[in-house]
């Protein structure tokens, strides 16, 4: 197995603080280096935070576990300067085709519209995200990633937290003025401060198995119900880079783990499915079963938590990893502020309100295709199988077809962070929203418009409206103004944004909408910049 | 309510022949399967999910919906 990658090992070594015996209180520490926490560690050190991040450990994800990845997650780390490779080696795709039984029962194309800097989707085994993350960290003399390092105990007394970590070395504590728990679904950082996990746990199995063939199948996600080869389950196949393909069988809840891994049984399988004359080689198999969970409290104390240490969902729609990373988008900027004294500590409590609001939003859609994907009962099925008889003859069916809803952001429509509009806009991102990207022009070069903004907050002009940057406290506002420090030559900025002259948008070091109105007025911008760092 | 659940149907007894005589070669299953893709397409043609809401809620319990 593992024949088209080379994992690498990374050194485990004792940190000073442990040899020297000497308890150092650290701004941030991270727990677990997947693709969430190194996130986090790239965003805290660009934003200027020293960030020392825990791993058990000491290589990148064994097996590919997440394989899709999302426009705003490759938007978030193209922020981060980490995207081009992930890219660049990523296989993209945008159309699904969708069969029952025998039939192809609906079709579906992403259609990315033009004019953004990143794909809508591209397919990647983990550990090769892993690896660029990692790369990238070196490059920052911020992160200090420690492998071999295992939390075995944390507690919190006022605004410290006291972590207890073993290493070959030996058990040493360390202190920090706050924690972020990156370290997945059966995460022990939740079980120290005590956090409840609760949703709903399925009563079904799914073999993953990677495959390696040069077969010519299309660059499509394709998605089984009730095929010949395999039937009364749903049968998944989806191609990742180095002509490995992902494969996923539906396997009831009476199947038995231990021996569906075993590769006497997964080949005969996949011959099924793929042919007898296809040539294959197993990658790498894993028998899994899901449940849709959520923490109670994203925010204990000073103890954080992002990513599947947070909120656990079923695969189909790519929302784990995905709602992960925009965790870290969401804190970092948050966590900086609060560091640096210029916003109140109350700003961390808005990192759950808006990304628990995600996390529901993810599960509900979540729950919504795993009901559709293993029906409760006699009648869900035949109302399942109802909508793939429909969906090859009506139009009205085929929406009803869910395989998995594929991850886009939640706006936090909601946020105690957004200053309402007062006026009328012909466009999608009202506040809370995340901000589309356009092609624009800077200093004569052809660029990106998410690629202007995202370091502090931001003030979009539209036109020759009198702007001016605002601060509250030490927290700036920057105004960018389109015609003067970008161009807008195609027009696609002012389209997407309803960007008439004397447009402002207010927008966050996240790149999400703050507020928005019609014309420049110094005292309301104060206001919607003081709302947005959480009323300082 | 959204509901219509006044006399609506010209032909009563038309209808009902029709529905039990499309079922009468067919075994439970079959006739279960029907079932489902005629809810379906029904419930497209109605399409407001106020008046859906209030339809499902008076089938799973007729007496407690009045």
């Amino acid at each position: 197995m593992f024949q088209t990658y080379q994992y690498p090992e990374f050194d485990y070594q004792q940190s000073e603080e442990q040899s020297a015996g000497q308890v150092a209180r650290h701004p941030v520490v991270v727990i677990g280096a997947g693709p969430i926490g190194l996130t986090a560690a790239l965003d805290f050190a660009q934003r200027g935070i020293p960030t020392v991040v825990l791993d058990d450990n000491n290589t990148v994800s064994i097996g590919s576990r997440a394989v899709c990845y999302a426009k705003r997650p490759l938007e978030i780390w193209d922020r981060l300067g980490c995207a081009d490779r992930m890219i660049e080696k990523g296989v993209e795709w945008q159309i699904g085709k969708v069969f029952f039984k025998d039939d192809l029962a609906y079709t579906f194309d992403l259609l990315p519209e033009d004019g953004h800097k990143v794909p809508a989707f591209i397919n990647l085994q983990q550990y090769y995200l892993e690896e660029y993350m990692i790369d990238a960290c070196k490059t920052s003399n911020l992160i200090d990633l420690r492998w071999k390092h295992k939390l075995i105990n944390l507690t919190q007394e006022g605004d410290v937290v006291t972590l207890t970590v073993e290493t070959p070395d030996g058990v040493f504590q360390m202190e920090a003025d706050w924690v972020l728990a990156c370290d997945g679904a059966n995460s022990d950082t939740r079980k120290m401060v005590g956090a409840g996990f609760s949703g709903q746990f399925f009563q079904d199995r799914f073999l993953i198995a990677d495959i390696i063939m040069k077969a010519n199948f299309p660059t499509e996600r394709w998605f089984w119900f009730d095929p010949p080869f395999h039937r009364g389950q749903s049968a998944l196949l989806h191609k990742q880079c180095d002509d490995v393909w992902r494969l996923d069988f539906q396997l009831g809840w009476e199947s038995d783990p231990e021996e569906e891994k075993k590769p006497e049984k997964i080949i005969p399988r996949v011959k099924a499915m793929l042919g007898d004359d296809v040539e294959f080689e197993l990658e790498w198999a894993s028998v899994y079963q899901f449940a849709c969970r959520r923490i109670d409290k994203f925010r204990y104390g000073r103890v954080l938590f992002a990513g599947d240490a947070a909120h656990q969902v079923s695969p189909f729609g790519a929302r784990g990893a995905n709602t992960g990373v925009q965790d870290i988008d969401n804190l970092a900027w948050k966590l900086k502020l609060v560091m640096d004294g210029d916003a109140p500590e109350s700003l961390i409590d808005s990192y759950h309100e808006e990304r628990a609001f995600a996390a529901d939003d993810n599960l509900l859609n979540s729950t919504r295709s795993t009901d559709f994907i293993t029906p409760k009962n006699e009648a869900s099925r035949r109302f399942r199988d109802a909508v793939l008889d429909l969906a090859e003859v009506t139009e009205f069916a085929k929406p009803l077809v869910n395989s998995g809803r594929l991850s886009a952001p939640t706006p936090y429509q909601d946020s105690s962070l957004n200053t309402a509009d007062e006026s009328s806009f012909g466009c999608k991102v009202a506040p809370g929203t995340c901000c589309t990207d356009a092609p624009v022009e800077v200093k004569g070069k052809d660029g990106w418009f998410l690629n202007q903004i995202g370091e502090g907050f931001t003030l979009l002009v539209f036109g020759d409206e009198d702007a001016s940057d605002i601060s509250v406290g030490n927290v700036s506002a920057r105004v960018l103004r389109v015609g003067d420090d970008i161009e807008d030559a195609s027009g696609t900025l002012a389209e997407r944004y309803d960007g008439q002259p004397g447009t402002v948008y207010l927008i966050r070091p996240d790149q999400h909408v703050a507020a928005r109105w019609r014309y420049f007025n110094d005292n309301k911008v104060e206001a919607a910049l003081k709302t947005a760092i959480g009323g300082a | 309510m959204y509901l219509n659940l006044n006399r609506n149907l010209a032909d009563p007894d038309g209808f009902y022949e029709y529905l039990v005589n499309s079922q009468r070669h067919m075994n439970n299953e079959e006739a279960n399967r029907m079932n489902a893709r005629l809810v379906l397409i029904l419930c497209n043609q109605v399409g407001d999910m106020d008046t859906l809401k209030a339809a499902i809620d008076m089938a799973s319990d007729p007496k407690k919906a009045m």
